[in-house]
């Protein structure tokens, strides 16, 4: 009895832990978003915690600054190539993983997870070579397929992950009943692994968006991505801190608005479709 | 799942070999190359064996940076580790809680990592910080520029907000597959909460934290963009990790043979530890397809 109501007693104690912890989590957040509304004189000149005059000026300075806004426009065009270009490729691939066994296929299988976990720092030299051997420099197209080296193993992995559920019986019955394998994976089984697919794409945008070392290699003006510009503001005197606040918000929208969706897959994610 | 032979699966697997073979073959054999000759300029290259390696095995300035990146690592990991477990362990399993932490843990882990550097840039600071002020209003001499132990305190604890979220998300993921009936049986047998932990969530936590652990590892193994942004390597090369140390080498004074031999050694530790990653993974795979034959 005692032993019971100590439990009882620690557990209605037990939301403290993770309340205390998210408040940890959004303290410099806040921070950012709490700077971003203020002007510049009051971010140097007086210790607010939140802005007294709240101003819109620093995301104005973003919206009408070509050099700004072409950042975020920059990013999201090779973002999005990246993620159409590695889960096209990654779908066929997991379906191969998932249901046969050829030759070769464990080591394939581990050596694309090499990449997944292949430092950029390594790759950034080398891939700014091939990409100017190629005069891809500055295109988003460059920036979009070097990104491929950690997305598609990641692709791959989660979708495997997502495909092993699915019964194989499933697809047994849809060749017996006289479908052709292109008609059956777009008829049945896709729409059986559409949430693997839609984690697939969360994950490929959000680890492109959140790149910047091989992103800024590869670009010098045309293609450059919001990461980058942003890096420039910082080691330039004169900092201009509320728009950098600003742009920082504006970064963190994207995973902000969709997180809600992928809540539940986030931990599957992160395993590469292994929890 | 049983799977069947069946050496046509290749054409499934073509395009994304192509890709990777691309983005990933085609560089790294450049990197062997460039590991094997010297230049001085003007395209001209000469063979020269093994001299970088050599020469790379020998620094100081390579062991100084690995053994920072290894300290880096096994403190973050002491710290997270057990802070994800502990937070996991305490996080509400069903009602509107659930959805409410998982959404607000798993923010900062889809930040761009340049941001976060930013965040914490500026979060430290002493004239506009939140943090810095505090510390500097409470008398503690803070300055994560100048001060080598505060830099990596920065660095640390920017570390633990950004991806303890990580090993929560994944410790959860264990913890909500145990059945009901493990935890009114363990009652029924009057078992402490420690034991409850110890002999149940404990292994069944097991994989997920193996995993929670081997990837934390990974990725802070290759850290650059936070600490690039927040201190830039310094103060002098106290925080300068393999891989900062890599890129100022590579694209900042364009030493090709070095920095190749470097990329080359650093990528087969990276490799050593992908394998032991993959036996995990896959090991448990085979479990699971035995239990589905039973």
């Amino acid at each position: 009895m005692t032993a019971q109501a100590k439990q009882t007693q620690g557990r209605s104690f037990a939301w403290l832990v993770p309340a205390l912890y998210i408040f940890f989590l959004l303290l410099p957040i806040y921070w950012l978003v709490n700077m971003s509304f203020k002007t510049n004189t009051e971010i140097t000149g007086t210790f607010s915690l939140y802005p007294h005059e709240p101003t819109l000026r620093n995301y104005a300075v973003i919206f009408t600054d070509p050099s700004w806004y072409s950042g975020y426009i920059n990013s999201i065009i090779y973002v999005v190539m990246n993620t159409v270009i590695s889960v096209a490729a990654a779908l066929p691939a997991a379906y191969a993983f998932s249901r046969y066994r050829f030759l070769g296929d464990k080591h394939l299988f581990f050596w694309l997870l090499t990449n997944r976990m292949a430092p950029p720092a390594v790759f950034a030299l080398p891939f700014f070579q091939l990409y100017s051997a190629f005069g891809l420099i500055d295109t988003h197209i460059a920036v979009a397929l070097a990104h491929c080296l950690f997305n598609v193993p990641l692709a791959v992995w989660i979708l495997e992950g997502f495909m092993s559920g699915v019964p194989k019986e499933i697809d047994e019955t849809a060749y017996i009943d006289g479908y052709s394998f292109p008609r059956f994976f777009i008829k049945i089984f896709t729409p059986l692994i559409a949430s693997g697919i839609g984690v697939a794409a969360f994950f490929c945008f959000m680890f492109s968006w959140v790149e910047l070392l091989i992103a800024r290699t590869l670009t010098t003006t045309d293609a450059k991505p919001i990461a980058a510009i942003m890096t420039r503001t910082v080691s330039a005197s004169g900092m201009d801190w509320g728009v950098l606040a600003a742009a920082g918000v504006l970064t963190i929208i994207p995973g902000a608005i969709v997180i809600y969706f992928v809540r539940n897959y986030i931990a599957k994610g992160f395993a590469l479709g292994r929890v | 799942m049983n799977k069947t032979w069946n050496n046509k699966a290749w054409f499934m697997v073509l395009p994304v070999l192509v890709l990777v073979a691309f983005s990933a073959v085609i560089p790294l054999m450049t990197v062997v190359n460039y590991s094997v000759q010297d230049t001085f300029g003007n395209n001209q290259f000469f063979w020269a064996g093994t001299d970088w390696f050599i020469e790379l095995l020998e620094s100081d300035r390579f062991w100084e940076a690995l053994g920072r990146n290894l300290i880096f690592s096994v403190i973050i990991l002491l710290i997270e580790v057990p802070l994800g477990i502990f937070i996991a362990l305490n996080m509400p399993k069903k009602g509107l809680g659930v959805p409410f932490c998982l959404v607000f843990m798993s923010l900062p882990l889809l930040i761009p990592w340049n941001v976060v550097g930013t965040i914490w840039q500026v979060f430290g600071r002493v004239d506009i910080g939140l943090l810095g002020y505090t510390l500097f209003s409470m008398g503690v001499d803070y300055n994560y520029v100048s001060n080598v132990s505060d830099a990596w305190i920065t660095l640390i604890v920017m570390d633990i907000w950004h991806w303890t979220s990580l090993v929560v998300l994944l410790c959860y993921a264990g913890l909500v597959s145990i059945p009901d009936a493990y935890f009114q049986a363990a009652k029924i047998d009057g078992a402490s909460r420690w034991s409850v932990f110890r002999y149940i969530q404990l292994p069944k936590m097991k994989r997920v934290l193996l995993i929670a652990v081997l990837l934390r590892f990974m990725d802070s193994f290759m850290i650059y963009t936070e600490p690039f942004v927040v201190t830039g390597g310094g103060p002098g090369n106290s925080t300068t990790f393999l891989s900062i140390d890599l890129v100022k080498m590579a694209i900042g004074q364009f030493d090709l043979g070095p920095a190749a031999a470097m990329s080359l050694v650093y990528f087969l530790i990276i490799l050593l530890f992908s394998w032991v990653f993959y036996t995990v993974m896959t090991s448990h795979d085979g479990e699971t397809g035995k239990g589905g034959e039973q």
